[in-house]
């Protein structure tokens, strides 16, 4: 059951529906149960026709980042600071 | 960014590769992999075969795959009712009950649908007002406040052919079940995604420090386990018991307050059978007894005679970490995924299924 693709906003309308593009699949899927405010260009996590959470962009970047500089060279001890 | 292929970039996978068995662990740890889906991408990207020094339980997360017969009975009653619609979710109407599957049913005739989302049912309720609707709910926490929305509408729509079988189950009281149980070896804990991103990290914290076991909360993209399990790796090596959030692009400390909520309107927490670990007290959710008139085991007079399991299925030791599917007879030759005869093997995320799957065996 659990898919795990993101989905980006395309559009939102007054009943809290959006439509969702999900790998170039479009389906409309229901806001109820996101707290915060969605807008279009977001990405969300969508499971059995409801966006769950929207994607923090900034969490991701940095995950992101930390595992571009993990090279052979990192020593173990920097590795633990980092991974801890 | 897309957030899928940045996460399967092989290079870093690689990399991490290297820093989890430069740990050099002292000895194989058990890892619990508590959601299917997880078992599924650990299979699919080869991960086990990877790392030596850990050994990959696949813990009860799949929804279909912890059902107990007799409530795969009941839902085969109220399919089989005369003028019901029978809604529910997912891979369940493959799972075999006692005498036959909502499957062989509905090739049978009977109104039996496969949702898409729980909300299509007030489509279906509106469209035909002389039927009964009976939405069997399943899933963890996952999909728990999805039922809870639709039985919100239901309810502001005042439709009255709606009826509900509720079949939630929660993750902590399982795992807490494992950790109690003697025969169970768990090092550390993979903990599931998109439980998470409803229940939060803390809802593990208690587990860690009481049973002092590690959980690293973990998306499903390769880099995302390989990531988890340098943190558990790490973790076993300095001997500590934390709870690490490797999902954080969506999982927060507390998960989603609304969501959390609207369970909590609604349901009570109740005992749930779970196909090979036995009634866990708490583990799963009833509906409120003030909603009584929707529902479905109240409203109807549900009558079942379930047949044991088939005593040749290592399902429940499967689900328990005790066996791997490779160690069962019947696996690959008289139960596949066109003749399952368990549950592991029905469900896509199954265990069996993903070993059946990506080990072309």
């Amino acid at each position: 059951m659990c898919l795990s693709i993101p989905s980006k906003v395309l559009s939102v309308d007054e009943n809290n529906f959006a439509m969702v593009d999900t790998l170039g699949i479009k389906r409309g899927v229901s806001l109820d149960l996101i707290p915060e405010q969605v807008n279009v260009g977001d990405f969300v996590l969508i499971h059995v026709g409801f966006a769950m959470q929207k994607i923090d962009e900034a969490a991701a970047k940095e995950s992101l980042e930390l595992y571009k500089q993990i090279a052979d060279e990192i020593g173990s001890e920097e590795i633990e600071s980092r991974f801890l | 960014m897309n957030y899928i292929k940045e996460y399967k970039d092989a290079n870093i996978i690689n990399n991490l590769k290297k820093l989890i068995n430069n740990v050099k662990l002292d000895r194989v740890y058990n890892v619990m992999e508590i959601c299917g889906g997880h078992t599924h991408s650990l299979i699919k990207y080869s991960i086990p075969s990877l790392l030596p020094n850990i050994n990959f339980i696949h813990g009860p997360g799949c929804p279909v795959c912890v059902m107990p017969k007799s409530r795969l009975d009941e839902a085969i009653f109220l399919a089989s009712m005369e003028g019901a619609i029978f809604c529910t979710l997912a891979d369940l109407i493959k799972v075999p009950a006692s005498n036959t599957s909502l499957e062989k049913l509905r090739a049978q005739g009977k109104d039996i649908r496969a949702l898409y989302s729980p909300l299509e049912v007030l489509k279906i309720a509106n469209e035909n007002k002389d039927k009964k609707i009976i939405f069997f709910a399943i899933g963890f926490e996952t999909t728990t406040p999805m039922s809870a929305i639709l039985i919100e509408k239901v309810l502001e729509m005042g439709l009255k052919n709606v009826f509900f079988h509720i079949n939630h189950v929660r993750v902590p009281e399982p795992v807490e079940a494992l950790l109690n149980d003697k025969d169970c070896n768990i090092d550390g804990f993979l903990a599931p995604s998109h439980v998470s991103v409803i229940i939060g990290e803390n809802a593990y914290l208690n587990m860690a420090n009481t049973y002092k076991k590690p959980f690293a909360i973990s998306g499903f993209e390769p880099v995302d386990l390989m990531h988890s399990l340098l943190n558990l790796s790490l973790q076993f090596k300095n001997k500590t018991h934390n709870v690490y959030n490797e999902y954080s692009r969506l999982v927060s400390k507390n998960g989603n307050e609304k969501a959390k909520e609207l369970i909590e309107k609604y349901f009570r927490r109740d005992d749930f059978e779970f196909r090979g670990l036995g009634v866990i007290s708490n583990g799963g959710l009833e509906l409120k007894d003030e909603y009584d008139y929707i529902n479905a085991k109240k409203v109807f007079d549900i009558k079942t005679n379930t047949k044991a399991e088939n005593k040749a299925c290592l399902c429940p030791k499967i689900l328990k970490g005790l066996a791997k599917p490779t160690d069962c007879k019947v696996f690959g030759n008289l139960c596949t995924p066109n003749n399952p005869i368990g549950s592991c093997m029905v469900s896509s995320e199954g265990a069996c299924a993903a070993y059946y799957k990506y080990n072309k065996i």
